[in-house]
């Protein structure tokens, strides 16, 4: 272990077993902060963009605490399982979801120093671990026993499969650039012509991030005016919430990576103190480009989606590989 | 025993009770999930024997993506919630599965348990990280990685090709 979870430096008087606590401990907290952050972000931003106001009263400041009390509601509401469900599968849905994000967060780097868990292959663990979280999507639409969900994860599957492809792909090229699987070896490599050079990879990246999170317009697995809520449809309480979570912790983590692997992460003014700030401020900049997005575009059609994916996303970021391992024998 | 060893223990004994669950559940769903719990403690295994790069492409490609598939491709059948009686099978199948698979898992530690019984794997100082990995795969190993990615794009053709494929009745009819 390197660096410490904390912006400060307590390396000299714990030991390894409170250092994993803290850890852990802090993670936990990021986890639950900041999609709460960019919640309420989302509510005010997409408000004023529509000429509205959004909350305005709970917590008095501007509706501030409007997350707080939309939680505390959630807990109070009953937990349905419905008769006919498969009890086990339905129950456990949410956690399957909820948990890949909270341990791909815990891998991602704020500075070089500030990082839950110092990964070797970092880059491909968040991949690997953001792809288990469809399991509990098709796990909710199939146990909740009710033709609109099993619909909803059915739309989810084909979504997720496809543009996992893409993804992949780009984040591949980024990590060919820097010649490293690790994303703080990544962040140390990067420089500023980057942003030219990765540029149609990183579009691949947030339009195939965006599909991953279902936000829309890849909101086809839970779109409203046609099968009620997707894969959720059947879920109350507790369990609905954890899925919201997952989805802005989705949002978050996508955000952060994006920050990470394209915008130079902790790079910036004061880099070796600020470093941690940088990547927040950048990755925050990153989520309201997705909330702008929901506000701005209609729903896509199935066809529309995987057309997207497959003739544009995939040729895209298979040249952006072809065009970094060009640069990358030509400068070496 | 250190820690390790019953980490390994403990992550190896529930990757084969899921395997056993996954081939003799009644309910189809169960099965690929069952099967997805093995494969994902599988690269828990990985992970305690110090494979980390093995543990997390195992994790992305058969969790993350094949599992993925099973379930999609179980969904689009009728998969009904609970035990399922049309998928049971005849006693002799069952019994012939039941030989099969053990007189498999025989030859498999026929084989390897002479060759490997003296190796050991020294876990503070881990010898293949992802460096090594990828100097054997595009090194010493090339050319099998090479052929294998042909035969996966030959797989991949035919199969479009199969779906592709529009059967014409009534033309070679008399």
């Amino acid at each position: 272990m390197t660096g410490l979870s904390l912006p400060f430096d307590l390396t000299l008087t714990i030991d390894p077993w409170l250092e994993v606590v803290l850890r852990a401990v802090a993670v936990l907290a990021a986890f639950l902060v900041l999609p709460l952050l960019v919640g309420q972000t989302e509510h005010k931003v997409m408000a004023h963009m529509q000429g509205r106001l959004g909350p305005m009263y709970a917590g008095g400041f501007h509706g501030w605490a409007q997350l707080v009390a939309d939680g505390v509601k959630f807990v109070q509401k009953e937990d349905v399982t419905p008769a006919r469900a498969d009890r086990w599968v339905f129950r456990l849905a949410p956690a399957v979801a909820l948990v890949p994000y909270l341990v791909a967060l815990a891998v991602i780097p704020l500075s070089p120093t500030v990082v839950g868990a110092d990964v070797d292959a970092s880059a491909l663990f968040v991949l690997a671990v953001i792809g288990v979280g469809i399991i509990g999507t098709l796990m909710a639409g199939w146990a909740s026993a009710n033709k609109y969900s099993l619909l909803g994860a059915m739309r989810a599957g084909a979504q997720l499969v496809s543009y996992e492809l893409p993804m992949v792909l780009a984040v591949a090229s980024v990590a060919l650039a820097a010649g490293t699987l690790s994303l703080i070896g990544i962040t140390a490599a990067w420089n500023p012509w980057w942003l030219l050079w990765q540029l149609p990879g990183g579009f691949v990246f947030l339009v195939s991030a965006l599909a991953e999170l279902q936000r829309p317009p890849f909101d086809m697995p839970v779109a409203d005016s046609e099968i009620v809520f997707g894969a959720f449809t059947e879920y109350t309480g507790l369990r609905f919430a954890f899925f919201l979570l997952a989805e802005y912790a989705g949002i978050v983590v996508m955000s952060l990576l994006f920050a990470v692997l394209y915008l130079g992460g902790p790079a910036g003014w004061h880099a070796d103190g600020l470093g941690w700030l940088w990547t927040l401020l950048k990755g925050f900049a990153v989520a309201v480009v997705v909330i702008w997005l929901r506000v701005s575009w209609p729903r896509m059609r199935e066809d529309q989606l995987q057309r997207l994916a497959w003739v544009w996303l995939v040729p895209i970021a298979l040249a952006q590989l072809a065009l970094t391992a060009i640069v990358v024998v030509m400068t070496q | 025993m250190t820690t390790r060893d019953i980490v390994f223990v403990v992550v190896g004994a529930i990757t084969a009770l899921s395997a056993l669950l996954s081939v003799t559940t009644r309910h189809v769903v169960h099965a690929a999930l069952w099967l997805l719990v093995s494969l994902g403690s599988l690269a828990g295994c990985y992970l305690v024997l110090g494979q980390e790069l093995v543990a997390l492409v195992q994790l992305l490609v058969y969790v993350g993506a094949i599992v993925v598939l099973v379930l999609f491709a179980l969904m689009l059948t009728r998969a009904p919630i609970g035990p399922n009686p049309d998928i049971s099978t005849p006693p002799w199948q069952r019994v012939v599965a039941v030989v099969l698979g053990g007189a498999t898992t025989a030859l498999l530690a026929a084989t390897l348990l002479p060759v490997l019984s003296g190796v050991t794997v020294d876990l503070d100082r881990p010898r293949s990280g992802t460096l090594q990995i990828a100097q054997a795969v595009f090194g010493t190993w090339v050319w099998p990685f090479e052929l294998l990615s042909v035969l996966l794009l030959v797989a991949l053709i035919g199969a479009f090709a199969v779906s592709r494929l529009v059967i014409r009745q009534g033309v070679d009819a008399p």
